[in-house]
């Protein structure tokens, strides 16, 4: 049977770091799973956990009055939901729900900044890695924003 | 063994058009379908009654009479010489006067002009297709051939983005695609409806996770040449060799034939040298401004 520190290794977010420190986040993590349609977490609420998504897909949508839930982003297998956690004031931006059956590693905020200020290599790695999800989603939201579907030349 | 693409595309098999290249062919509108609500896919059949071989990634110069001829990409079964289909989008006055066509409509064609995308050349390896909103139709004759011939291939994957769940071409197909032939198929729309359940984001995102070998792996890429640029970076990233990704480029190609030079990319004319190229032939060139 694989433990929390297995699922966690074994994750591409932590591909390539080192076990021993992946392995310090076993004792704030545990399993969790959400059934389609379940919310993971709803805007403004406490960012209390760094979400390791291992299977299925997640939605960050966001209410809009007279649009409904406009999605904004997915997120899917293999990839981490939230940086809110290490950014003050703590809170969700959006709300994110499961589009799938979703089955993730949820770590806690406060053990993992905790652990983060204990062991600077450990938190130098993490914050590498939350940078590279920033840094592919801003890159991502910057290319959306160009709209390159709409046509702009006649013919 | 995987094939050696050093030298770059092939030229399509049997594509080089009979007669005058200038002169245009009478083809009549056989059916039409509308794909989404600004581009329509047409078949077409030549009004003598013969064939128009092509390659895959090759197009032609596609003609409303009294109104105008643009390149279009030919979107049909390179084993149906016999029915030319193109998927053409509206985006200007001939486009316009092209989606507007019912069956019985004569058109003019020229061509096949240019150079296609060398499926032959990932034999034996993976092949990743990366298409951006219409720029899925000159990547759909791949995509057959490639099926056509499915045990001589490794994985397949689509990587598809489109602006929203209602602009997504071939819907059917692709599930068909999926569903039958083991293509790995991810699509992605930029902004979603309320009836969408798939990805939401841009299709560069979809590279990461896609499943190819780098080194044994063909990749071919078409849409805006904004989503190519970053697409190729995310491709290269991953380990595929410039020379094995393909971008099929668009210019403003009027004669189809190298004579008039309208489609000229510093040392290319983009009719005959390409639409597709070899990343490593024009990565230079797709990043200078106003060229």
């Amino acid at each position: 049977m694989q433990t929390i520190g297995d699922l966690l290794t074994a994750h591409p977010f932590f591909e390539g770091v080192d076990e021993r420190l992946v392995r310090e986040l076993e004792r704030c993590s545990r399993n969790v799973h959400y059934r389609l349609g379940e919310y993971l977490f709803h805007e403004g609420e406490s960012a209390d956990r760094l979400l390791v998504i291992r299977r299925g897909r997640v939605a960050l949508d966001v209410h809009v009055p007279g649009r409904g839930e406009v999605v904004v982003s997915t997120v899917d297998a293999g990839e981490v939901v939230g940086w809110s956690w290490f950014v003050p004031p703590y809170t969700w931006f959006f709300d994110a729900r499961a589009v799938t059956e979703v089955s993730a590693v949820s770590v806690d905020a406060t053990c993992l900044r905790d652990r983060c200020d204990a062991d600077p290599v450990l938190g130098y790695t993490l914050m590498q890695r939350i940078a590279q999800v920033m840094y592919r989603r801003l890159q991502a939201a910057r290319l959306r924003m160009l709209d390159v579907y709409e046509a702009d030349h006649g013919g | 063994m995987v094939a050696d693409v050093t030298a770059g595309p092939e030229t399509g098999t049997g594509a080089t058009p009979a007669g005058d290249p200038l002169l245009p062919r009478p083809f009549r509108v056989v059916a039409v379908r509308r794909d989404t609500h600004d581009t329509v896919t047409m078949e077409l059949a030549a009004v003598d009654g013969g064939d128009l071989p092509f390659a895959p990634g090759q197009f032609t110069m596609l003609q409303a009479f009294g109104v105008g001829e643009v390149p279009i990409s030919i979107s049909g079964d390179p084993a149906r010489p016999g029915a030319l289909t193109h998927t053409v989008r509206d985006v200007g006055g001939v486009t316009r006067a092209l989606c507007a066509v019912t069956p019985g409509d004569v058109l003019g064609v020229r061509g096949p002009f240019g150079r296609g995308w060398g499926v032959a050349d990932g034999t034996g390896g993976d092949v990743v297709v990366v298409a951006g909103g219409i720029g899925l139709a000159p990547l759909r004759p791949a995509v057959v051939a490639v099926l056509a011939d499915r045990d001589t291939f490794g994985r397949v994957s689509l990587l598809y983005g489109a602006r929203s769940p209602s602009e997504v071409l071939f819907g059917g197909e692709l599930e068909r695609w999926a569903a039958g032939h083991g293509v790995d198929v991810e699509v992605t729309v930029d902004q979603a409806d309320p009836t969408w359940g798939g990805r939401v984001g841009v299709v560069t995102e979809l590279v990461p996770g896609a499943r190819f070998d780098p080194q044994r792996t063909l990749a071919l890429v078409c849409g805006p040449e904004v989503m190519m640029r970053y697409v190729a970076d995310a491709l290269t990233t991953r380990g595929i060799p410039p020379h094995r990704v393909r971008l099929s480029v668009e210019r403003n190609m009027r004669c189809g034939v190298g004579l008039c030079g309208h489609c000229q990319l510093r040392e290319h004319l983009v009719c005959v040298d390409g639409p597709v190229f070899a990343l490593d032939r024009v990565r230079r060139q797709l990043a200078v401004r106003e060229l």
